[in-house]
């Protein structure tokens, strides 16, 4: 494993294997009535937030939580980064206070990776721009594989908003890295230029697509996204691209419906689908937090061994 | 304080006057002198080094008056002293911005005080840089100015550079109108170059195209009006060939290229070295090679450096808020003579034709450029074609946000002469 956790790129399939191997075995932890393991007792992690997030610091804030380290909560809203200070200065300060990991969420593509050049603490990505959030592919790839039993071989589909997905290029790179067979929906301009090179398939087609699928994936579309002239309204955009009862009828059985939430009911998803059995979007959030366990195990914890 | 000195068997190369020949050189009085002037003269062995015209360069930002934080007049043109030139041309995004006369002869002054380079300010094209109205060229003509831009910024409006190209013909001297190529729609919250590298790195695109677009424009209204157009730091592969193709047909442009976007591509951005952002952005491998192309053909004039010093701070910044841009003046030669020259992709000769004597004649600057001859302002500079050294702070610039930083280069200059005196002298400048 390497020092941080920055882009699915640092990952090997090994690597990838081990989290989520690691990873189940902090799932049994969720199920405990005491759900605490002493792992990382006087260890401290530092949710750096710069920009608005609920699951992703709440995930995080459990995960440290039950591995018994100290947490410290850090968003940008009436901080010393709202005052001005800049994220350099405000990850040396970080640094001083003796943070041991550092779990940044920034709207800028990149910080993670020149955070790691200011400071010496573990650096994990919670999310950057438009780049990547390889602790979200982590806990989708470990959900996948839980459900259908391998990654190896599926054909997954990431549906929507490609070009500003920062989930939907961790994802890619992780199941293309895993052997299985991706392709991007969506407009054309929502799919990133060149996107083949990410070893992925690009189609403007759903419903050609859908029934050769194990896994369709929806992204969220944000709705300033129309404004800025990439599709002509919400309503077209449903009618082509929406993930909708009808169109879930071209599934192949026992295909998994998945989204990173927060979802936008009627728009990429229908309210019925998201709700339907073969969704697994409550599991993706249960899932999150035994992967983020295993992350930050893997980066600070002593030892090899997982605590039973 | 005009020295009399000989550079003795020294390599002259001189673009203006098409020699490449080893000789002494003699300077009297401020001018290049002849053989009799010698006796008596400090003289200095250069064998193995090269003498050539004094390096132009048609882009800096100087930054003052406004940004004094980033660079001076003073530190400016010491560095551009450092890197051997001895006439600029400073970008008009000055604030105030350079748009009236009183500007131009501030900076032009500031310069002299320093005695460092010869500064050749730059008229903004628009009031304010704002792209609404013409700025009051008369007046700035009259104070000396001969290039204007408003670098940083495309002309938004075809109307409103057809009435430049136009309005500039009123005036005696040959007025050069240099453009920024691209294209704001197609460039709006762009972080580099559109392509595989910027998908993956999730950094919004500013493709190839928001340039094309704009130089076919500016191509069609200098054809049509007659005017003179440069186009500055041309980045894309297609733009060399409307460019080249322009030039065949009588239209009055000329083009420059940078020294970064000659040796570096978007791969080069994997880091999310902010150094490296710029605009244009480093664009991909054919782009760079079609730029190596038209510098040696010529269809790209001139080599200019860009220098866009910037504060640590302001670069120590996340890719999207950190400003574009890297200094070069210090850089440039070394940069062209490792990656253009020694890559046996432009000859010497041409390689310091588009550094001094091309950009002299563009920006006309007469005391500048060569010819080597007697009787000839001594703008000049010497460099040892051999040394190699590192790219590293400490920098004469007060910047040294360089995308250049840790890279080995060869070829250093050691001499910068500006009118007789030494600016430079052993690598060091004298004042």
């Amino acid at each position: 494993m390497n020092e941080h956790v920055l882009s699915m790129h640092d990952l090997t399939a090994e690597d990838v294997t081990r989290i989520l191997d690691i990873a189940g075995s902090f799932r049994e932890v969720g199920t405990r009535v005491i759900k605490k393991v002493p792992a990382l007792r006087g260890r401290t992690v530092v949710n750096f937030f710069l920009e608005d997030s609920t699951r992703t610091r709440i995930s995080f804030e459990l995960a440290a939580k039950r591995l018994s380290a100290d947490v410290i909560n850090f968003s940008a809203g009436g901080s010393s980064v709202a005052k001005g200070e800049s994220l350099k200065d405000t990850a040396l300060t970080l640094q001083a206070m003796g943070a041991d990991a550092i779990v940044i969420r920034h709207s800028s593509s990149g910080s993670p990776l020149q955070l790691t050049r200011w400071v010496d603490a573990h650096v994990l990505n919670a999310g950057d721009g438009t780049h990547e959030h390889p602790t979200q592919a982590l806990l989708d790839l470990y959900t996948i594989r839980e459900k259908l039993g391998r990654l190896d071989g599926l054909r997954v589909a990431i549906v929507g908003d490609v070009l500003h997905s920062r989930v939907a290029r961790s994802l890619s790179f992780g199941l293309v890295q895993m052997g299985a067979d991706v392709t991007l929906v969506g407009p054309p301009t929502l799919i990133p230029p060149d996107a083949q090179a990410w070893g992925v398939q690009v189609s403007y087609d759903l419903d050609a697509v859908l029934p050769k699928l194990d896994v369709c994936y929806v992204l969220r579309v944000q709705r300033e996204r129309q404004r800025l002239e990439y599709f002509p309204s919400i309503r077209e955009y449903a009618r082509l691209f929406g993930v909708t009862r009808e169109r879930v009828g071209l599934l192949p059985e026992g295909a998994l419906i998945m989204h990173p939430g927060p979802m936008n009911r009627g728009v990429e998803i229908d309210s019925d689908v998201a709700d339907l059995p073969r969704s697994v979007i409550e599991e993706q959030v249960t899932n999150g937090i035994a992967i983020r366990m295993a992350l930050l195990y893997l980066l600070l914890g002593a030892g090899e061994r997982v605590p039973a | 304080m005009s020295a009399r000195l000989v550079f003795a068997e020294v390599r002259v190369v001189d673009p203006a006057a098409g020699t490449d020949e080893v000789r002494d050189v003699v300077i009297a009085d401020g001018v290049v002198a002849g053989p009799e002037a010698a006796e008596g003269a400090e003289r200095i062995d250069a064998r193995g080094l090269v003498l050539a015209p004094g390096l132009v360069d048609l882009h800096a930002h100087l930054r003052e008056p406004g940004e004094e934080h980033k660079e001076t007049v003073e530190t400016g043109t010491r560095a551009a002293a450092a890197g051997g030139y001895t006439a600029i041309a400073a970008m008009a995004n000055t604030h105030p911005v350079t748009d009236h006369a009183a500007i131009v002869h501030e900076v032009r002054d500031l310069a002299r005080a320093c005695g460092l380079c010869e500064v050749f300010p730059v008229g903004a094209i628009t009031k304010g840089l704002e792209g609404e109205s013409l700025a009051e060229m008369g007046e700035m003509v009259e104070a000396g100015v001969r290039m204007f831009s408003d670098d940083g910024h495309c002309v938004p409006s075809a109307r409103l550079l057809r009435n430049a190209l136009l309005y500039a013909k009123a005036f005696p001297a040959e007025i050069v109108l240099a453009e920024h190529a691209e294209d704001p729609t197609l460039v709006q919250g762009g972080q580099m170059h559109e392509g595989p590298h910027a998908s993956t790195l999730g950094l919004a695109g500013r493709p190839a195209e928001a340039e094309e677009i704009v130089v076919a424009r500016d191509l069609a209204l200098a054809a049509a009006t007659g005017g003179r157009l440069h186009l500055c730091h041309i980045s894309a592969a297609r733009s060399v060939g409307l460019i080249r193709r322009a030039k065949a047909e009588g239209v009055r442009v000329s083009a420059e290229v940078t020294p970064h976007h000659l040796t570096f591509t978007d791969a080069d951005l994997v880091t999310y070295d902010t150094n490296r952002k710029m605009h244009p952005p480093l664009r991909s491998e054919e782009d760079r090679e079609a730029l190596r192309d038209g510098l040696a053909d010529g269809t790209i004039d001139a080599v200019a450096t860009d220098h866009a010093p910037h504060a640590v701070e302001e670069k120590e910044a996340e890719f999207d808020r950190a400003p574009p841009g890297t200094i070069g003046l210090e850089t440039a030669l070394a940069v062209v003579l490792t990656e253009v020259v020694a890559t046996g992709g432009v000859p010497l000769p041409r390689a310091l034709d588009a550094m001094s004597t091309a950009p002299a004649r563009i920006l006309g600057a007469s005391d500048h450029g060569g010819p080597i001859e007697v009787g000839r302002p001594a703008n000049l500079v010497v460099f040892d074609p051999e040394e190699d050294w590192t790219v590293e702070p400490p920098f004469a610039s007060k910047a040294r946000n360089s995308a250049f930083l840790g890279r080995r280069l060869t070829g250093r200059v050691r001499y910068t002469v500006l009118e007789g005196s030494l600016t430079v002298a052993e690598g060091k400048p004298t004042r």
